[in-house]
């Protein structure tokens, strides 16, 4: 009885932990690179300022594609 | 090239590419992968309000060129070249550097049949100039009387 909880719990644990990595790797890719004129360019990762302003107008113009 | 075409090229090209529209500085669709016109229009007004606030984060002092925003859902592509933009969807981590080349390449197509009406009467202009030259020229005695002997 012992057994089988601690290894559902271990399961469940493990579900989680790789639920959390999922996320975390999906987060990680999320970014917005700006190109300029001059040739330079601008990296904003999940998380900067910029980003956050970006990243949902970018999900709103995905979804209207997507929608029927 | 017309519009519409050019973006049928594309789409025909690019297979990472799942809907894209061309629009003008004023939010004006040229051509969109999107059937109906109401829904190419939202998408215009969309990928242009997000163009609009990427031009706020400012670096310096050159001027926004394109932009590469990937979500979990998807990624957004938005090339600008002087008024004309376009901007395309892709799915999860496309190849940036190919679809930028097609989205340039396409913008490309686009981009003379509206530069060509502005330039036309400049051309033309210049033609009946040149004419105007030719026929003064015609019009001038075509050989010079020799000063007198005497």
């Amino acid at each position: 009885m012992r057994r089988s909880i601690a290894a559902l719990l271990g399961i469940i644990g493990g579900m989680l932990a790789g639920a959390a990595f999922i996320r975390r790797q999906v987060a990680h890719r999320e970014r917005a690179d700006l190109y300029f004129e001059d040739g330079s360019m601008l990296s904003l990762t999940n998380g900067s300022p910029g980003a956050d302003r970006l990243l949902p107008l970018a999900r709103d113009v995905i979804r209207k594609t997507r929608s029927t | 090239m017309d519009a519409q075409q050019a973006l049928a090229d594309l789409t025909e090209i690019s297979s990472q590419i799942q809907a894209a529209v061309v629009f003008d500085d004023q939010g004006k669709v040229a051509a969109s992968t999107l059937g109906d016109s109401p829904r190419a229009d939202e998408l215009a007004r969309a990928a242009g309000g997000l163009l609009a606030a990427a031009d706020e984060i400012k670096t310096g002092e050159s001027a926004l060129t394109q932009l590469e925003v990937a979500t979990g859902e998807g990624s957004v592509f938005v090339v600008r070249a002087g008024k004309t933009v376009i901007a395309a969807t892709t799915g999860s981590n496309p190849t940036a550097g190919l679809v930028f080349y097609d989205l340039k390449s396409a913008l490309r197509t686009v981009k003379p049949a509206a530069t060509t009406a502005a330039k036309k009467p400049a051309a033309a202009r210049k033609k009946t100039a040149t004419s105007a030259k030719k026929k003064t020229a015609a019009r001038k005695p075509a050989t010079k009387k020799k000063p007198d002997a005497s």
